[in-house]
């Protein structure tokens, strides 16, 4: 079964008719009570020990699932519905149009899929990429390790060829969810005697195995989703390495690439804080008697911060049309995902000026949720701009890739 | 689509890349320079860029132009921005013409057909503070016997002014300084009675004169725009505010030229240039700097692209959006070529290399139809901030 010519799908008049058909479908499909704006606690991310904030959340998951809307550009063959990169953008657009939440928050559908759609093998995709479109296996990242961080490459975690398995021994850190997770994705060491990247592969790992175990890590914003991840002897299929032996890397850099296009589209996509940055000032600072911000130097703070984050957008957007016209996330994603980051260091730094004293509330009596929240924003994005990539290395790529500067 | 361009508009850059390279190079900006030239630019070779289409790129087809937006302009600006072209575009193609086109009269008719032809130039005399601020108009218009009007004020910072066959002036009718009620656009012939235009040189080295007018007598017919036409017509406001949005935006474009330009030698120069035995563009303390100047420079194609396209659209943000574009792009352009000399050393600072006049550019473009600052406030007021 070949697909249609994406000419065909993508004129103006069947993109319009597909327009019509998606919105007849959301309309009719998405609970009202899921025409809101979802809270971190309200995302639904599946897996084997999934929770649901409704039984509408449910409903709607196991809707979208069953027409390929949780993986929309996926071939149908593997939970997906088969769409062009403009029939998912029109998807996405009036789905924002209607309000709907996302059916699914997911690693698996945003970075592990499209590496295993171009790496894995028919056998990997038949197993992995049905479960992650219907959100019943729940993926966490294996990357970064205590003693590899932007020096990615040498990490130490060992996997050793054993009979029908391989057997992995070492530690992975900033595990996003690895205490909630089903399976890893994850970067070992395969062969510790060719040069470090040659030496890596890209390894699936059941987190139930035997010799598993997870700690979560507390950061200066409080509890937070990372974990610390050990492996002690624990066997992994060798039909669940991905792509060659030792070849690794570069499925790895393509994932990362994914990450950072996913993390700077998810930012683009929902709106950062309930209250706008112009209307908080006003509420926080005042207003003169011609209706302005009444401090004018926080204003024009204010001001460019949201001339940046347009700016940043509109670039988003450009990077989406150019994509449509047939090129994949390249090395741009590095400059969304530092000045994403960055723009969002500097944001959130000005909520918590803007607050005052407010903005330094821990917990307990005298600050509302929301105060409580901005504070804890504002040193969360600290992280922000280390993980997936520091900005320093996100500056080392752009100016090897893209400027072409010699090493 | 907003960012991709049409097979069209393609061809439009492609040709005016290819004109700039062999007509209007750096070294033709260097020359009028040199020799002191008054006018800033060149009346042959504007002949010759009108023969490609560009002097009446938004004149309408009835008037003898090509009938096209700010967008395309703006690519042919932008090409122009990379060789710091010096041409009448903005204050002839875009400016006076739209004064012209606002007015039904058919002397303004035949003055726009010539202007298609490469062979009129008109500049627009609205600025009279040392800083832009579009209302601050004292120049006055009063009414005498039989319709005349006599203007009377100064004039600063009017582009291509020198050069110019007419000028546009905005006077004020009614009201004070500051009022955006009161004023209309007014054609006065370069050698009229009482009119007086002098030469103010610039670091970037364009046209640009000091006006003034002194009892200079206008008839009834070529007061383009009044101040209140009545009959839901535009004022002399409307259509000054849409002449400058439209201007702003298009100078954005040349801008992101000029500032492209500057960073892709800088560069090349990080290449080309050892020390310590290796090229400096190894060293990464500069490819950081290369790779932030890069951002800021995608960042600010993205929303001067926009800015243009919103304006032709005549959609309803774009005057926040070509608020945004101008913030940015003056911010960036200022950036980028002062980054462009520290990194090129020595030699950057110096005016062997070109590098100093794109920053020279820069700083004049940065400060016309408002800075930065002017602008970002622009941004909050528009949204009320």
């Amino acid at each position: 079964m070949s697909p249609p010519a994406p000419d065909d799908v993508d004129a103006p008049e069947a993109l319009a008719a597909f327009r019509a058909e998606v919105r007849a479908w959301l309309e009719e499909n998405c609970p009202p009570s899921l025409r809101t704006p979802a809270t971190s606690a309200e995302e639904v991310w599946g897996g084997r020990r999934a929770t649901f904030p409704s039984d509408d959340a449910r409903r709607w998951l196991e809707r979208c699932a069953a027409r390929g809307y949780t993986a929309p550009t996926w071939p149908r063959g593997y939970g997906g519905a088969g769409l062009s990169a403009a029939q998912a953008r029109v998807l996405e657009q009036e789905q924002r149009a209607l309000g709907c939440r996302r059916p699914l928050v997911s690693f698996g559908v945003w970075m592990l899929g499209p590496v295993l759609l171009e790496f894995g093998s028919d056998a990997q995709k038949a197993e992995h990429l049905p479960p992650i479109a219907r959100g019943e296996i729940r993926w966490c990242q294996g990357y970064s390790e205590p003693g590899a961080g932007s020096d990615l490459a040498s990490l130490q975690t060992r996997a050793v060829r054993d009979g029908d398995d391989f057997v992995v021994d070492g530690a992975k850190v900033w595990t996003s969810f690895a205490d909630k997770s089903d399976m890893m994705f994850c970067l070992v060491r395969t062969n510790p005697d060719a040069p470090k990247h040659a030496g890596i592969s890209f390894l699936l790992i059941d987190m139930a195995a035997p010799g598993v175990s997870v700690r979560p890590i507390t950061l200066i914003s409080g509890s937070s989703p990372f974990c610390e991840t050990r492996f002690d002897g624990v066997r992994v299929p060798a039909r669940n390495l991905v792509g060659t032996l030792d070849g690794g890397w570069t499925i790895a850099k393509r994932l990362l690439e994914h990450e950072r296009s996913v993390i700077s589209l998810m930012r683009d996509a929902a709106p950062e804080d309930t209250e706008t940055l112009a209307a908080m000032a006003r509420r926080c600072l005042g207003v003169t008697a011609d209706g302005r911000i009444a401090d004018p130097i926080l204003r024009d703070e204010v001001i460019a911060a949201d001339v940046d984050f347009l700016c940043n957008r509109l670039t988003l957007q450009r990077s989406r049309e150019a994509a449509q016209a047939g090129r994949g996330p390249g090395a741009e994603s590095s400059m969304f995902k530092l000045y994403g980051t960055e723009l969002s260091k500097r944001r959130k730094d000005l909520r918590v000026r803007l607050a005052g004293y407010q903005g330094l509330g821990w917990d307990g009596d005298g600050y509302t949720a929301a105060e409580l929240q901005v504070t804890r924003d504002w040193l969360r994005s600290r992280a922000s701009s280390i993980e997936g990539g520091t900005s320093e290395i996100q500056l080392n790529i752009i100016a090897k890739r893209v400027l072409g500067l010699p090493d | 689509m907003t960012f991709l361009l049409s097979p069209e508009q393609d061809a439009i850059q492609r040709a005016a890349r290819v004109f700039v390279r062999d007509q209007l190079p750096v070294a033709h900006l260097r020359a009028l320079r040199d020799a002191g030239d008054a006018l800033g630019l060149s009346r042959e070779r504007w002949r010759a860029a009108a023969e490609l289409g560009w002097a009446g790129i938004a004149i309408a087809d009835a008037h003898g132009g090509a009938g096209l937006g700010v967008v395309e302009l703006g690519l042919i600006l932008e090409e122009c921005g990379r060789t710091l072209a010096p041409t009448p575009l903005l204050s002839t193609s875009l400016l006076g013409a739209g004064a012209l086109a606002a007015a039904a009269s058919p002397e303004a008719a035949t003055i726009l057909e010539a202007i298609a032809r490469g062979e009129r130039l008109v500049a627009l005399a609205h600025e009279e503070q040392p800083r832009f601020a579009p209302y601050r108009v004292a120049t006055t218009a009063r009414r005498a016997d039989g319709g005349v009007w006599r203007l009377d004020g100064a004039k600063v910072a009017v582009l291509d002014g020198v050069a110019a066959d007419h000028l546009v002036v905005v006077a004020r009718v009614t009201g004070g300084p500051g009022d955006r009620a009161g004023l209309a656009l007014f054609l006065v012939d370069a050698g009229a009675p009482g009119l007086t235009v002098e030469r103010r040189s610039r670091v970037d080295s364009r046209g640009c004169a000091a006006v003034t007018l002194a009892d200079v007598r206008v008839p009834a017919t070529r007061c383009l725009v009044g101040a209140a036409p009545g009959d839901g017509a535009p004022t002399g406001a409307d259509v000054l505010d849409r002449l400058i949005a439209r201007a702003t935006a298009a100078l954005c474009a040349e801008m992101l030229g000029g500032m492209q330009e500057a960073f892709d030698r800088t560069i090349a120069y990080l290449e080309e240039r050892k020390q310590f035995g290796v090229p400096i563009g190894s060293f990464q303390a500069l490819k950081h700097r290369a790779a932030h100047l890069f951002c800021e420079l995608e960042l600010t194609r993205s929303v001067v692209r926009a800015a243009l396209v919103a304006v032709d659209a005549g959609a309803a943000d774009a005057a926040i959006l070509v608020a945004a574009a101008k913030a940015k792009a003056s911010a960036t352009y200022v950036d980028v070529t002062a980054e462009a000399i520290q990194l090129h050393g020595g030699i950057g600072a110096t005016d062997d290399l070109d590098i100093g006049l794109f920053y020279k550019r820069a700083r004049a473009c940065e400060l016309t139809f408002g800075d930065a600052a002017y602008h970002r406030d622009r941004f909050g007021q528009l949204q009320g901030y």
